[in-house]
Order: C-alpha cells, then sequence, then structure tokens
C-alpha cells in the first residue's frame, strides 16, 4: 500500500472499543493511529505490540498487524519483530502494570537495547481490568481493595528508570491533549533508538484521584517553556526528579545515540530465506574438520 | 567392538583438561579414527576435578565405558577418581615434580609413567604447555605418530602466533622423546592404527546451532544456562555471515518472546535453554500454540529438579514438553538419538513448525549436547537441506483468504486445521492475533461453537502431521526378538553398544529408538507382540514408559466438554448414556 495515501482511519479497525466510556485510551489510541499516519506509516508494514491488561485490547481496535501476548512481555515481542524485519514500524503499547509492574524487567533492558521501537505507555495509575488495585505508579497514599490505607511505597517513577538505563528518547505526553500526545507520538516514531512515551491515560471507573482534571491542572507544558533543552541532560534529570511537578513534552532525547541495529549490523528482513541452506553453509561442516 | 581405546586427561578446573582434550580428539579424528568424548565433573569428592576422556576405534563409537587405558593424571585425585576403570594394562602419566603418588597403590599391574611435564614444557618455551608435553607423551605410549597432533595443534594455537604453534609442537616431540628414551625396554603398550578417512567432530549442541542455520534460522534470542550455552556460542560470530542475529536476552521470558516477534514477522526463529527456562517459558510456549506461530525451542535436558545437579545427564522434562502449561494446546516433542540427529532433527524442527504453525520442542540431553563425535562430513550434507515454509502465502493468493470485508483469516478453518500465514509486510494480510480465544480473524470471542471449532482446528494439525509426516522409530538388534527394548534420545549410542556385550545365553533383543515423541509412531503392534517390553530412559519415574502404556492401554472412554459452559446434570446424564450404550 503506498503510504502517501494513508489517513489515520486506515488504522482503525471496525471493531467497537469496550473501554468505558471516556476512558484516557481512546485519545491515548487515537494520537497513535494519528501519529503512524503522520509519519508516512501504512497498515501493512505496521506491527503493533500490546500486553494484557485496558491497554492490551488496542491491537483489537487499530488495524495493523498485531500480537496481544502474554503479561508484560510486549516489548521482547516488539524487539524480536523489530530485528527480524527492520523494514517495519514497530509500536508497542502497554499500560502502567504490564510495562512497570509484571515487564518492569524488560522495560529496563528495552531502554538500554535501543532498538528503533516506540513504546507508549497508557498510565492511569490503577489496574483497571481487574477492577481496581494499586499499581506501581499509584500513589502512596491511594486507597484499594488491595491497599485500604495505600500502597505505602513510592510509584515507580518511569522516566527516571529509562534515564538510568541509557534511554535515548523520554517523553510524557496527556491522552486528553490530543494534539500535543500526538506530536509527542510522532517525534518518538521519527527517533531512531528506543522511545518511551509515557501517557497518563486517566481512569475514569476507578481512579478518583488522578482524574482529567488533575492533570489538566498539575501537567506543565514543556513546549511552552524556551529555556528548556531537551539534549540537556542534566535539565531533563532536575525535571524528571522534580517532586512538585510533573510535565509533559519531550523531556529528553539524545539523536547522536546508537540504534541497536547500527551498532549490531541489524538491517536485513530475515523472512525471506532460500529453498535450502543458505550459500556457504558447507563451510559450517569444514570447520569441524 | 573392542578393539578401542580409552584415554583420559584429568586434573582441577583450569588446568586447561577440555582444551586439551579437544586437541587430542581432533588429533585421532584427522587421523581417519572414530572418537566419542565425555566430560567428566566432581562425583566421589567435593571440588574442582574436571577430566576430558576419548574414545576411539577405527570403526564407529558412539558410547562410554567403564574401562581406561591410557590417563594423564594432573593431580593424584585424578588416579583415585579412576581407579575403577583402570586395569592392569592401563598406563598412567603423571608429573613426579608435581604430583606425589606416594599412596598411589596402583590396582594389579598399572603402570605408571613418570614425565618431568612442567621442565619438558619450560624447554620448549613454558611451563604452559606441559598437557601438550603430556599428549606426545601419549602418542609414544599408544605408537601413534606426533605429526597427527600438528594439525590440531595448528588449529588449536594458530590464532596466537607461528612461534606459538611451533613450541607446542616442540612440546610434544619432547614429551614422547622422553617416553622412547627413559621407558623405551617396554615398547609402546597400545597401538593406534590411523586411516585415510576424513571425520568431522563435533558434539550435539554444536550440530543443533549448524542444523538451525543450515534451515534458514536466521533469529536466536537465548539466556545463557548449562547446558545449552553451546548452542548460542555456536550460532554468535556464524550466524551473521547468513544474514541472522544473535540476542542475549535478559531472561528466558524475554528470551521466548523476542524469537516469538521475530517468527511473527516471518523469520525462521529459535531459542534453546534447560529445564528451568523451559519452566519459564511456558506461559508464552501456550501463547505461540495459540497464536499458531511457527517456533522452535531446544531443550538441552539437564538434571532437575529445580537447580538439580545443572552439569549431569538426565530426560527428566517429557512430561514437562508433553504436557506443561495451563490450557490444552498442541505442540511437537522431537527428540534426536544421535549428535548427528541432532543436526537432521533440528532442519525437521524448522519445517514442521512452520507447515504446522505451531511451537517445536526439540530436546537433545546433556550427555549427547556435550559429547563430542566423529562422523563422515557426507552426514552433514547441506544439499539434502529442503525447506518447507508451509501455507506462508503472499500478496498474490492473500485474496483467497480474506472475508468478504477484504480482511484476513489467519486462523481460518480449514480441512486440515492449517491456516494461510502472511506475515507483516504482505499487503492485504493485515491481522492481528492473540493469546485470547478468537475467531478466525484472530479477534477476542468467547462464542462456544468458534471457541470449539478452533480447538478442533488446532489439534487438526496434530492428525493432519500423522497422516502427512513419517514419525517413524529407528530399529537396532533383532527385529525378531522375544523382546523389546524401547529408548529414546541419547540412550540410542549406548544401547547399540550394549547389544555387541550380549552373549547367546543372553536373552534376544529388538531395540527400538523414538525420536519423535509427539507424535510418536504407534508402538502398540510392536509391544502387543514382544514377549517383555523394556523402557530405557535417565530418569527415576520413567515418563516415556508411562507414555507407552498409556498408548497400548484402551480402557477408559472419555467425555469432553471445552466450550467455556459448565457441565449441566441432564446433558451429562445423556451424554453418560450415550458412551455406556
Amino acid at each position: 500500500m503506498s503510504s502517501e495515501n494513508v489517513r489515520f482511519t486506515d488504522f482503525k479497525s471496525d471493531k467497537q472499543p469496550t473501554w468505558c466510556p471516556g476512558c484516557g485510551d481512546f485519545g491515548t489510541m487515537n494520537g497513535m493511529m494519528k501519529g503512524l499516519a503522520e509519519t508516512g506509516n501504512s497498515p501493512d508494514d505496521t506491527f503493533v505490540v500490546a500486553g494484557i491488561g485496558c491497554s492490551g485490547k488496542i491491537g483489537t481496535y487499530m488495524r495493523s498487524y498485531a500480537l496481544h501476548g502474554v503479561h508484560g512481555r510486549a516489548l521482547p515481542v516488539g524487539t524480536g519483530a523489530k530485528l527480524a524485519n527492520p523494514d517495519l514500524e514497530v509500536m508497542v503499547a502497554g499500560g502502567d502494570g504490564d510495562g512497570y509492574s509484571i515487564g518492569a524487567g524488560h522495560f529496563v533492558h528495552a531502554v538500554r537495547r535501543n532498538v528503533d521501537i516506540t513504546y507508549v505507555v497508557m498510565d492511569n495509575r490503577i489496574y483497571g481490568l481487574t477492577k481496581g488495585q494499586a499499581s506501581p505508579t499509584s500513589r502512596p497514599d491511594f486507597e484499594t481493595s488491595t491497599s485500604p490505607d495505600g500502597p505505602k511505597q513510592p510509584p515507580v517513577n518511569p522516566l527516571a528508570l529509562a534515564m538510568a538505563a541509557g534511554g535515548s528518547f523520554i517523553a510524557q505526553s496527556f491522552s486528553s491533549d490530543a494534539l500535543r500526545h500526538q506530536e509527542i507520538v510522532q517525534e518518538a516514531i521519527e527517533h531512531d533508538g528506543f522511545s518511551l512515551v509515557n501517557t497518563f491515560s486517566p481512569c475514569v471507573t476507578f481512579n478518583d484521584v488522578d482524574t482529567y482534571d488533575y492533570f489538566r491542572d498539575s501537567l506543565v507544558d514543556l513546549s511552552e517553556d524556551d529555556d528548556y533543552d531537551r539534549h540537556d541532560y542534566d535539565q531533563a534529570k532536575d525535571a524528571i526528579l522534580d517532586a512538585d511537578k510533573e510535565y509533559m513534552g519531550v523531556l529528553y532525547q539524545d539523536e547522536d545515540s546508537t540504534p541497536y541495529h547500527e551498532a549490531h549490523g541489524v538491517t536485513e528482513n530475515m523472512s525471506e530465506i532460500p529453498d535450502g541452506a543458505p550459500d556457504g553453509a558447507t563451510d559450517l561442516v569444514r570447520e569441524f574438520y | 567392538m573392542h578393539d578401542d581405546l580409552n584415554w583420559a586427561i584429568g586434573g582441577e578446573a583450569g588446568d586447561g583438561i577440555a582444551s586439551t582434550g579437544k586437541i587430542f580428539a581432533q588429533a585421532l579424528s584427522r587421523a581417519g579414527r572414530h572418537v566419542f568424548t565425555s566430560k567428566d565433573f566432581a562425583s566421589r569428592i567435593r571440588g574442582g576435578y574436571t577430566a576430558y576422556k576419548v574414545r576411539t576405534s577405527v570403526d564407529q563409537v558412539q558410547s562410554v565405558v567403564d574401562r581406561l587405558d591410557i590417563l594423564i593424571a594432573l593431580t593424584e585425585r585424578t588416579v583415585d577418581e579412576n581407579l575403577d576403570e583402570l586395569h592392569e594394562n592401563s598406563v598412567v602419566i603423571y608429573d613426579g615434580d608435581r604430583t606425589e603418588f606416594s599412596d598411589f597403590e596402583a590396582p594389579g599391574e598399572v603402570t605408571g609413567l613418570d614425565v618431568p611435564l612442567k621442565d619438558l614444557a619450560e624447554d620448549a618455551g613454558g611451563a604452559i604447555m606441559r598437557n601438550i608435553v603430556a599428549l606426545g607423551a601419549v602418542c609414544a605410549v599408544a605408537d601413534f605418530p606426533i605429526e597427527n597432533l600438528d594439525e590440531s595443534l595448528e588449529k588449536r594455537f594458530g590464532g596466537k602466533g607461528e612461534s606459538i604453534v611451533e613450541n607446542n609442537k616442540q612440546a610434544a616431540r619432547l614429551g614422547a622423546e622422553y617416553v622412547e628414551e627413559n621407558y623405551d625396554d617396554e615398547g609402546p603398550r597400545y597401538s593406534l592404527e590411523t586411516t585415510d578417512e576424513d571425520y568431522v567432530l563435533l558434539n550435539g549442541d554444536e550440530a543443533i546451532g549448524m542444523g538451525a542455520i543450515a534451515a534458514g534460522c536466521r533469529f536466536y534470542a537465548g539466556y545463557p544456562i548449562t547446558p545449552a550455552t553451546d548452542v548460542m556460542e555456536y550460532l554468535t560470530g556464524r550466524i551473521e555471515q547468513f544474514g541472522g542475529h544473535v540476542v542475549q536476552a535478559e531472561d528466558e521470558l524475554a528470551a521466548i518472546n523476542m524469537a516469538l516477534g521475530a517468527a511473527r514477522a516471518g523469520a525462521r526463529s529459535m531459542t534453546a535453554t534447560s529445564g528451568p527456562g523451559i519452566d519459564l517459558m511456558a506461559e508464552t510456549f501456550g501463547l505461540v500454540a495459540t497464536s499458531e506461530t511457527p517456533l522452535v525451542v531446544a531443550n538441552v535436558m539437564r538434571s532437575g529438579p529445580s537447580t538439580g545437579m545443572p552439569t549431569k545427564q538426565e530426560q527428566g522434562d517429557l512430561n514437562m514438553m508433553l504436557k506443561g502449561g495451563h490450557g490444552e494446546i498442541p505442540r511437537f516433542v522431537v527428540a534426536p538419538t544421535s549428535v548427528a540427529e541432532c543436526f537432521h532433527k533440528t532442519v525437521e524442527a524448522f519445517n514442521l513448525a512452520e507447515k504446522y504453525q505451531l511451537p517445536v520442542y526439540l530436546t537433545a540431553d546433556l550427555s549427547m549436547a556435550v559429547t563430542e563425535r566423529t562422523y563422515p562430513p557426507e552426514e552433514f550434507d547441506m544439499d539434502e537441506v529442503e525447506i518447507d515454509r508451509g501455507k506462508l502465502v503472499d500478496e498474490d493468493d492473500i485474496s483467497t483468504w480474506q472475508n468478504e470485508k477484504d480482511q484476513f483469516k489467519p486462523h481460518a478453518v480449514t480441512a486440515d486445521g492449517i491456516s494461510p500465514r502472511a506475515v507483516p509486510g504482505t499487503e492485504g494480510g493485515v491481522h492481528m492475533s492473540t493469546g485470547l480465544e478468537h475467531d478466525e480473524l484472530g479477534r477476542r470471542t468467547e462464542d462456544t461453537d468458534v471457541r470449539v471449532e478452533q480447538v478442533d482446528k488446532r489439534y487438526q494439525k496434530v492428525d493432519t502431521a500423522r497422516e502427512r509426516e513419517d514419525f517413524d522409530y529407528r530399529e537396532f538388534g533383532d527385529s525378531d526378538a522375544d523382546n523389546l527394548v524401547i529408548s529414546w534420545g541419547s540412550n540410542e549410542g549406548t544401547l547399540v553398544e550394549a547389544l555387541g556385550y550380549l552373549d547367546e545365553d543372553d536373552p534376544d533383543v529388538r531395540v527400538v529408538s523414538v525420536p519423535y515423541i509427539f507424535p510418536r509412531p504407534d508402538l502398540t503392534e510392536e509391544v502387543e507382540a514382544a514377549d517383555q517390553v523394556v523402557v530405557v530412559e535417565a530418569n527415576a519415574t520413567g515418563q516415556f514408559a508411562d507414555v507407552i502404556e498409556h498408548d497400548v492401554l484402551e480402557r477408559v472412554d472419555r467425555i469432553n466438554k471445552y466450550d467455556g459452559v459448565d457441565f449441566k446434570a441432564d446433558e451429562l446424564a445423556g451424554e453418560i448414556t450415550e458412551t455406556l450404550a
């Protein structure tokens, strides 16, 4: 399919989402679809991976090649797909539970590896699909069915985790700010390396603290700050570790980082193979003389 | 049969035991002798004892035996560890300057040859070459022309420069000369005949790796684990030459999911691990099967459970591979029976995975994985390798598999259970796949009819494979014998050699070696025709024996329900009545 004629609705499936009315995931997904279309991708060449949770359903509602995998392992699947066929646009979607709890180990290593994929985390600071338990990004005093007095532990700071792991593109967006979210996703797609977009995607059913109003009132948009330089590591570090404010925008980008495919020379589409053993295979036997 | 020589070198870990053993094994192989090697780790005493054993003959050798003819003992303990295997004609080579054999009470007439390994090595250029001096001494004892060592020394040390190679050659010669000069009255104790044959020498892990490349595997993700790491190390640096890549994942969960991602993208993809890793991979293995993704998972078994005995042999994972994981999924289990079969069955595993779009366990066991064995190179004929990618569809025939809304059906219900497969990048093939139960389009469903249809479709692939493939067994011994001995995995070679030890007075035996565990050959007739049936396997409970008994027993009828709806009393009453009628 010629990517010139692709519209964002081409990335939309005919399946109606079963997310709760008003769920932040609608806006998050729309921005992903628009970002993919705007960057010249087509559904035929796009591979979307999702894990488990409300976020995991996204592959059903989008139209592209997709795998809805097991809980917490979406990043390794995306990594394998991208390395096997670098021509694919690989987008991994997940929630805060999928990415920062059960999949936290993979998250850190995916950041380190710097494979050229985009990771959009629909962060609603709650476990929605299982009807309201604390997530790794829940506030310490957030009362839930499994934490009646709050989890009493600091939330994970995913942006700091990414920075500590050597992240080359660290961003945060808000599903309700459709234009900014889409712009940030687009930049993430265009970044040559691993891109994290932590997207606040409010749960209207189970989270009455981290609401649309909360994010609308509290988020500071870095694009409006002329003094903020996303390439400045120290400035980014301060913003990411700021205990008083939460930011929206691309907090850090290292455009000189070496993406995995360059570091390892992985550039070929591996799906095509000959009808017999590859040329030169007999040399492998000779090695054993 | 017994015209073989059994040799070993033993010492502490770090003494260069394995590399010295490999040099000797290669020299024998290059001299046209068959070789079978094994590695021996600490057994009776805790600590760093390690040994490398070589059995060699001009005929095929495919097992270890309990006899040692020549032993290089770098430590006293090496002798202790091997006392049972020494006999009156055994020769022990040791360095009296390093090792006090004060309590070396040799059994019978074992000959101890004190050779100043370290001093002679220093004469040749460095003490580090003392093992090579010992190899030279072995050449003298075994009447094996010293020149035969040269090529393997070049292979081992070529990268370090010519002078290193020359020093090693000199070290070997000094060892041989010392024995000839100081113990010449006794002459060589053994004679290692050479032939004009050219053999290759490799182990099971290497054969799996080579088979994977031959089969077009281009993506490997793995996490290091004994004894499967050799597969990953083999592929690293080689698969890249064929446009492939190896990823060292952060854990086995990541490894199988990366391999799955690559397979979804259309690459022939694999991971290899051992028991603990197989356990970790179980959840994703179910996803691979449910999403109908072709994937080869090599399980190089070691002794379990839990961390078990990581460097010891066992065939204990059969139940896990056949039944492991929640829910019910079709999976194939292929178990090569020799080092060469590790190559052939790996190629076949990739074809099976793609033809039937499911995960294939390719299982070797530790002794086969780390055992080096010689073969004529023709055994690994790359021209014989055939690739069958099954129902992989391209743009041209994609419309055949679309519904009226031009949506591709990756889980289309077909007579043979096999659906078309379109990989990303294929125009018109856009689809999702999921671990949720799904319809033909790959979309979540809880519709009872669709659920049953998809389960049946997935299992239909097993029946189709049974019809189309030749899942046969390998047979040895007397095919008309009254007694049947059944084996799987690496026991085959040992059993074949064991037949040679049976006398006329012993029971007659037919050996059936089964490389296909699931789907497997139907052994009902063979079992029923035999007076006695014995299953040989390296585990405590007889996991394959259970399988054989299961196949032969037909006593139980079944009522099954798997549409997600509870049994209902009236419905069940009807079904029971019908079944018992």
